[in-house]
């Protein structure tokens, strides 16, 4: 399986991430080799085999359905955090305008 | 007397008879992180003055008859568990100026008996690496020979124990992340069972398979740890009510799976070290060997790389430069988010991010992802017969109760060795991997030394919330 450039731009894309020509090349080989290395899955026969997706056996782990307060000084904490505020609101970039 | 070489038993004994306070203690290993944390770089933020505060706070619960297991005793936590009031980076610059406004369950169960938080553990960014050469604040060397890793991805915990830092560590484990560095710098690390800790608080990276768990000096501490912090948690849907299964019977039957010492790779020193202690093994009237099969061991890395990116891309989601973080110069919502995460995280990051979001994107989910997921089962299987009935005659339709492995096909290579060949650093995890895809409990203990003094880690693997035979086993090593 090999990957060009132009794939792992797009897949960068999907990704949320900027990479450089340096990395285009660096990841396309690297991937390929990855995916090439993976294919020995193939040789197992998993026909009729479930798939795992947890390894607890539990089920239906549910928790009633209602907003806890936070208390006043876990709420400044967060707020801190904030990369870009305005008083005790989150600042973020329009969503609609600008998309590449 | 080094205080800060003693083990969490010696501490708990030293601190009830007034031999030493906390503070003495405290001060010992703050001492040897100052003298030693430039070189090796075990940690990525030390908390000196809080610590000794909650040093002096637990020299008063020891004076006034409140003293519990780990009161007084400095501890360090790998920077992808959150810690409240304390940076918590998690190896990413991405976090860098992160102040964690709540705290992992397990952290808060072992703070609440008033032990000492001394620090943060550098590691490999967010849990992605097996050398701890993808922590954005440099490798973490490796005490026995600073020329090689400290394996990873928590390196920094491994080797603050080793080193004497701190008197143990709380790390992650994905795929080998505590096991593996455990071996590399002779100490005891283990890996639970997945759903006996709660994950609350910690920086997922594969959530159907991280874990939680201590490094420690001695297979007794980490058996003290691991009671502590084990147990339901409301805020962790997995977790499980645990109780303990000893082995009551005279014999622990214990199985060779004659696949983990034939891997590529596999260095001869260690094979004959692991070898020798099994032969130790063998001549104890309490323990009975047995060579087992397990032939879908070689599968369990490819099946580990393609379900962790999966799962791994969706959850760097989070990490987007927005609601807290480090947030790139930017022009147009889409570079906040793609400029952030290119400087904010290492190669490894980005390459896990790429495969996962390749295996997950539409007409590949059922070629990757889901055939993985379908191998996965069969690996559960091949353990599940060895636990029940491994192969049948031989062993007269009883299972093992145990596994021993060695933890690394090979002692600690040197930095920079592998960091450029990205198959031979997945396949360090050769041997790790196994017991976490299945979500079994495992432990590294020290075995021995190479020619070089190399540490070399022999691994016990368990059947599922079986750890109390793992500890049992462990004792004898």
């Amino acid at each position: 399986m090999k990957l060009t450039p132009q794939e792992v731009e797009d897949i960068a894309k999907l990704a949320r991430l900027e990479l450089s020509v340096k990395e285009k090349k660096m990841y396309a080989e690297q991937l390929s080799v990855v995916l090439d290395y993976v294919e020995i899955l193939n040789e197992v026969d998993t026909d009729g085999v479930e798939e795992t997706c947890q390894v607890t056996g539990l089920e239906d782990v549910v928790r009633e359905d209602k907003i806890i307060e936070c208390d006043e000084e876990t709420k400044k904490k967060i707020i801190d955090q904030f990369p870009e505020k305005m008083g005790k609101l989150l600042k973020v970039k329009a969503i609609f305008a600008d998309e590449k | 007397m080094e205080l800060n070489r003693l083990t969490i038993i010696e501490c708990h004994d030293g601190l009830k008879k007034g031999d030493f306070t906390s503070v003495e203690l405290t001060q010992a290993c703050l001492d040897r992180i100052k003298k030693r944390n430039k070189k090796i770089n075990a940690f990525i933020s030390v908390f000196e003055k809080e610590a000794l505060e909650e040093a002096k706070k637990a020299d008063e619960m020891i004076a006034t008859d409140r003293q519990q297991e780990l009161t007084g005793i400095p501890f360090a936590v790998k920077d992808a568990i959150n810690t409240i009031d304390r940076r918590s980076t998690g190896g990413g610059k991405i976090l860098d100026n992160y102040i964690s406004p709540y705290e992992a369950t397990v952290i808060t169960k072992i703070r609440e008996q008033g032990a000492v938080l001394i620090g943060k553990n550098n590691c490999d960014a967010f849990g992605h690496g097996a050398s701890n050469e993808q922590s954005m604040y440099g490798p973490v060397r490796n005490p026995h020979d600073e020329k090689h890793v400290s394996g990873g991805s928590s390196g920094g915990s491994a080797v603050s124990v080793a080193d004497h830092q701190c008197i143990f560590s709380i790390g992650e484990d994905t795929g080998g992340s505590i096991r593996q560095p455990a071996s590399f710098c002779g100490v005891v690390g283990l890996r639970p069972s997945y759903g006996r800790n709660s994950r609350y608080g910690i920086m997922p990276m594969a959530s159907s398979l991280d874990t939680v768990g201590p490094l420690t000096k001695t297979v007794e501490d980490c058996a003290i740890v691991q009671k502590i912090i084990e147990g339901r948690d409301k805020k962790d849907a997995t977790t499980v009510e645990t109780q303990d299964i000893a082995s009551s019977k005279k014999k622990l039957r214990v199985g060779v799976p004659k696949e983990y010492f034939n891997v590529e790779g596999m260095d001869e020193e260690v094979k004959k070290i692991i070898e020798g202690k099994i032969q130790k093994l063998g001549k104890n009237k309490k323990i009975e060997i047995m060579p087992v099969s397990l032939p879908m061991t070689k599968y369990a890395i490819p099946v580990y790389y393609l379900v962790v990116p999966s799962e791994d891309s969706s959850n760097m989601g989070r990490l987007d430069g927005v609601r807290y973080g480090v947030q790139a110069k930017h022009k147009t919502l889409y570079d906040l988010y793609a400029k952030s995460r290119a400087e904010g995280f290492p190669e490894e990051v980005k390459r896990r991010i790429m495969i996962g979001t390749y295996a997950l994107s539409a007409g590949y989910y059922d070629a990757y992802y889901k055939k993985a997921q379908k191998v996965r089962t069969l690996i559960r299987q091949d353990f599940e017969r060895v636990f029940s009935d491994p192969d049948g005659s031989a062993s007269g339709g009883v299972g093992v109760d145990l596994l021993v492995t060695p933890t690394s096909p090979f002692p600690a290579f040197k930095v920079g060795e592998k960091k450029d060949d990205i198959l031979a650093m997945y396949l360090a995890d050769v041997l790790v991997a196994p017991a976490a895809v299945a979500g079994l409990p495992a432990i590294s203990v020290p075995a021995g030394k190479t020619k070089k003094g190399l540490p070399v880690g022999l691994q016990i693997i368990g059947n599922r919330l079986e750890e109390e035979k793992i500890f049992q086993l462990a004792d004898f090593i």
